[in-house]
């Protein structure tokens, strides 16, 4: 085990600590013990930035299940380097926002600094892993993780919701992936992505290759909240506001991102990946920019705003990978949009973490997070104010801060469809600048509708004031990465960006100089456009509102949801309910059709009917008078109108078979057929005795069903009793017990012999079967609830 | 009005004697003629059964003072025990041993193991019957 290792292992460890400082140390706030963690990660991933931007990558290993291929293998590269640098980075912004967020006198602290440490150290071993199972286990943790998160105040029925939601829809991804890594294993051989990538040329037309695609990306779209599976994100909005920032905006969103990131080099090379990684992107930037706008609660605004903003890297890594795919094409115009992608991963965490803090705030300042209910904000809380225009203009992508630059890279990214030889591509720049506006608008809305316009005190439960310093300074350090990356994106370029491109599409050189003006070209006048129409469609909000209201709300998603699982538990309680009828005539029709249906299947699918008279004994006359007693005796039983006449007639049948047992010279049988049928037939005469008085004596009643059945199981066992007499495979071996009974057993009753001592061991186990019976009858009438008094009829 | 079930009573006194040989026959016969320990063990319970028809059960208990159910341990014991008592002569579970053995009072008798089983048989099969009758009869 390697430091790189502990490094992974180690918020778990803390994780195990942390209810002792809660319970112990009453006095201080619990996250100042988990702080120093996430910041000392940072710190040492940091140190890591000098081989990956050399283009090394550390590989560590630590034998775990080598058996099944299955070891703890730890990779970092450029692009696992820069998802552990976000999450420690702003995994310990946020547990320093979460000390002064949530209180220790009221919230269970101990457990919510427990989850977040599993989901920290679930989250690295996900950006970490080379081992795809390893991966796996590691991407269900951080699924349920957020899913304890989201339940944190778990006596909110809403709290309870999302976080239901959120759980079936990633773990329902989350399986998918599963799938598509055992398919990868089934090609490969290996669950180590370094190896498959190695052999990903070899694998592209394999048939499997299609489904793994379908399976990974079902995976990576369920988590990153893809059109339609973001309907999760907007409920997860119940957790607690650090939460929302760290798992709902910066981090485990992204793992679907990076998921595809780090299969690009698998699967880029198949068409399908590009387009529907380009499709589904755009549906999402689109459908999330378009249903933020309509939002009046404001983290609402910020988890469809994220939607949106992750399906814009996901479609810039969709066009990114049309250069694998497109070998005619000049590859620098499609790398650009992985650039992009890559760089606004960074931004989007920067802005998204901040306005979440932001929002944050209000809230707790304030106690409402409806815009309805803000405004004029401005002069209370001018810090935060400063705060939410940064990120607001950020995600706007306005100049000069450092979405403006990812927003002109993914306007180029777009425009370069254009390149490809294809009908609809304009299509594609359309709608995404049709989303940028929308982003526009909503960016506007959040920071216009909260922080000006009219004070609104008697809809508010406290006064607003300035927050304290402890929770301005998240925020504040990330708004000035905001700037410092606007200004100064470059020195972000050959350190992290370089190396994780390169991890991204291997084998393409990528030089990245990202300066902040480039000339007056189509994507500033893209830019231009965006904001010219986005304020005027902001000014005009209130007359174009009625749009939303067009939508009807039963095509909605989230309905749809609700509703499939309403009929999926409906409907297995339908099924159920019209099979399991609670009726024991019901659970015996079912077994013996499917006896008629298996035996029948076998016996004319394998062709194994079979009939022969040879071997056939002579009939005699005893034999059909015996047999005619007994059909009769049979068929009358079922005509019987009183029960004791089908009890007399029972006991006929047996005494007739132990006349059988004589005719075919068993006299043993013979001897215990005729006690047992009369122990037996006293014992029915007992319980018809002891029967309620109340009971009509009707003959049974004929049901059709019943009849074919009964009459289906007769005939196909029959058949194959025939079958199997007329079949007969090799001779039997009583030759054997005829030959040695006197010789080895000193006896000459071979019955007798054959029970006590050839096959001692079977009479052994049947007494015991007498035993218990015995025992249970004695236990069934002696310890009864009444002491063995009577039960009345009821 | 009580009646008098003298004739059944008296007839009893006298054919329970000739079933219990009977089984008993029956029961040592097994290993030769058809017979056994379970015909035996189910015509000695018959006998016991004439002997319920006839007088009541308390007066059965008084004359036969057994716990059916000691009686069904006891022949599981006698199964078990005979079997596991091959394994001392380092011979697998259930070998039966037989031959002629010379007894003091009898003289030369041909005895065998399987014997010993069947009486277990004998005893958990009358042991069951009459266990099973005791309790659905001495049930109200």
């Amino acid at each position: 085990m390697s430091l790189l290792h502990l490094a992974i292992i180690a918020p778990f460890i803390i994780a195990i600590f942390v209810p002792f400082f809660y319970k112990y140390i009453k006095g201080v706030h619990t996250g100042w013990f988990v702080l120093p963690l996430p910041i000392l990660l940072f710190v040492y991933f940091i140190s890591f930035i000098s081989s990956t931007s050399n283009k090394q990558t550390i590989t560590e290993s630590f034998s775990w299940i080598s058996s099944l291929g299955i070891d703890f293998t730890v990779k970092v590269d450029g692009l696992g380097l820069l998802f552990a640098l976000l999450i420690t980075g702003i995994g310990s912004l946020v547990v320093l926002y979460s000390i002064y967020y949530l209180s220790k006198n009221t919230e269970k602290l101990n457990t919510f600094y427990v989850y977040l440490l599993l989901f920290m150290g679930a989250m690295l071993g996900v950006v970490l892993s080379d081992n795809l199972i390893v991966l796996y286990a590691f991407w269900e943790l951080t699924s349920f993780s957020s899913f304890l998160l989201i339940g944190y105040w778990y006596d909110r029925e809403k709290s309870r919701y999302g976080a239901q939601k959120s759980m079936i829809i990633t773990v329902l991804g989350g399986l998918a992936m599963l799938g598509g890594i055992i398919l990868l294993y089934l090609m490969t051989g290996t669950f180590s992505i370094t190896e498959i990538i190695a052999q990903s040329d070899a694998i592209i037309n394999h048939p499997l290759f299609v489904p793994a695609l379908l399976c990974i990306l079902l995976g990576a779209f369920t988590k990153s909240a893809q059109f339609p599976f973001h309907i999760w994100l907007p409920d997860a909005m119940e957790a607690p506001t650090p939460v929302s920032a760290y798992l709902h905006s910066a981090t485990m969103v992204k793992a679907g991102i990076y998921l595809v990131a780090r299969m690009s080099p698998v699967f880029a090379e198949h068409a399908l990946w590009v387009w529907l990684i380009a499709g589904f992107g755009l549906v999402t930037l689109f459908w999330g920019s378009f249903s933020a706008v309509k939002q009046t609660d404001l983290k609402s605004i910020l988890a469809f705003s994220t939607v949106s903003q992750l399906g814009l890297i996901m479609s810039l890594l969709g066009i990114g990978a049309a250069a694998l795919h497109f070998d005619e094409l000049n590859p620098a115009i499609f790398t650009v949009a992985t650039t992009a992608a890559v760089f606004h991963l960074i931004n989007h965490a920067t802005f998204k973490g901040s306005l979440f803090m932001v929002v944050g705030i209000v809230d707790h300042e304030t106690g409402t997070r409806d815009i309805r209910k803000l405004g004029g904000l401005m002069n209370f809380m001018p810090i935060t104010f400063t705060i939410a225009i940064i990120g607001a203009f950020s995600m706007a992508g306005l100049p000069p801060f450092n979405g403006f630059l990812s927003k002109e890279m993914f306007f180029t990214g777009m425009l370069s469809v254009l390149e490809m030889d294809f009908n609809w591509g304009i299509l594609i720049p359309i709608i995404a600048w049709i989303a940028s506006v929308f982003t526009f608008i909503y960016s506007m809305i959040l920071v216009f509708k909260t922080f000006t316009g009219k004070y609104q005190p008697e809809k508010l439960e406290k006064k607003p004031h300035e927050a304290p310093i402890g929770m301005l300074i998240s925020p504040i350090i990330l708004a000035s990465l905001v700037i410092i990356f606007g200004f100064f994106p470059n020195i972000l370029s050959s350190s992290v960006l370089v190396p994780a491109l390169e991890t991204i599409m291997p084998g393409f050189s990528f030089d990245v100089k990202i300066s902040f003006w480039h000339g007056v070209n189509e994507e500033l006048l893209m830019t231009i456009g965006v904001i010219l129409v986005g304020v005027i469609l902001y000014f005009t909000l209130s007359k174009w509102r009625g749009v939303y209201g067009l939508f009807p709300e039963k095509l909605a998603l989230n309905r749809f949801y609700d509703n499939s699982l309403d009929w999926m538990q409906k409907g297995s309680y339908g099924i159920t309910n019209a099979y399991m009828t609670g009726s024991i005539r019901n659970y015996l029709a079912y077994m013996f059709t499917f006896i008629i249906i298996i035996l029948a299947a076998t016996l004319f699918g394998k062709d194994a009917f079979a009939f022969s008279t040879e071997n056939v004994a002579q009939i005699e006359f005893f034999e059909v008078l015996l047999s005619l007693i007994i059909a009769i005796a049979s068929i009358a039983i079922l005509f019987t109108k009183s029960r004791i006449t089908s009890i007399i007639l029972t006991g006929t049948i047996g005494y007739i078979v132990s006349l059988f047992f004589v005719i075919f010279r068993a006299p043993d049988l013979a001897l215990t057929q005729l006690v047992i049928e009369t122990i037996s037939v006293s014992l029915f005469l007992l319980c018809f005795y002891h029967l309620p008085k109340k009971l009509t004596e009707d003959p049974l009643s004929f049901k059709v069903r019943n009849a074919i059945i009964s009459v289906g199981v007769g005939a196909v066992v029959t058949l194959i009793a025939l079958s199997a007499h007329s079949n007969k495979l090799f001779d039997s071996i009583s030759q054997y017990y005829i030959e040695n009974t006197y010789t080895e057993a000193a006896g000459k009753n071979m019955v007798n012999v054959i029970l006590v001592d050839f096959r001692g061991f079977d009479t052994m186990f049947e007494i015991a079967v007498l035993g218990i019976a015995a025992l249970g009858i004695f236990s069934l009438i002696k310890l009864r609830k009444n002491g063995g008094k009577k039960v009345e009829d009821k | 009005m009580k009646t008098s079930d003298l004739i059944l009573q008296t007839a009893t006194k006298l054919i329970l004697f000739l079933i219990v040989l009977f089984s008993v026959y029956i029961f040592f016969a097994g290993h030769y003629t058809p017979g056994g320990g379970f015909v035996g063990g189910l015509l000695t319970s018959g006998a016991i059964l004439l002997l319920l028809l006839a007088f009541d059960m308390k007066t059965v208990q008084t004359i036969l003072p057994f716990n059916y159910l000691y009686m069904v341990a006891l022949g599981l014991l006698f199964a078990i025990g005979t079997g596991a008592g091959a394994l001392l002569f380092n011979t697998p579970f259930l070998t039966h041993a037989f031959g002629d053995i010379h007894v003091p009072v009898l003289g030369e008798l041909h005895l065998h193991t399987a014997t010993l089983f069947d009486l277990g048989v004998y005893l958990v099969v009358v042991g069951v019957t009459m266990s099973i009758i005791q309790t659905i009869g001495g049930d109200e």
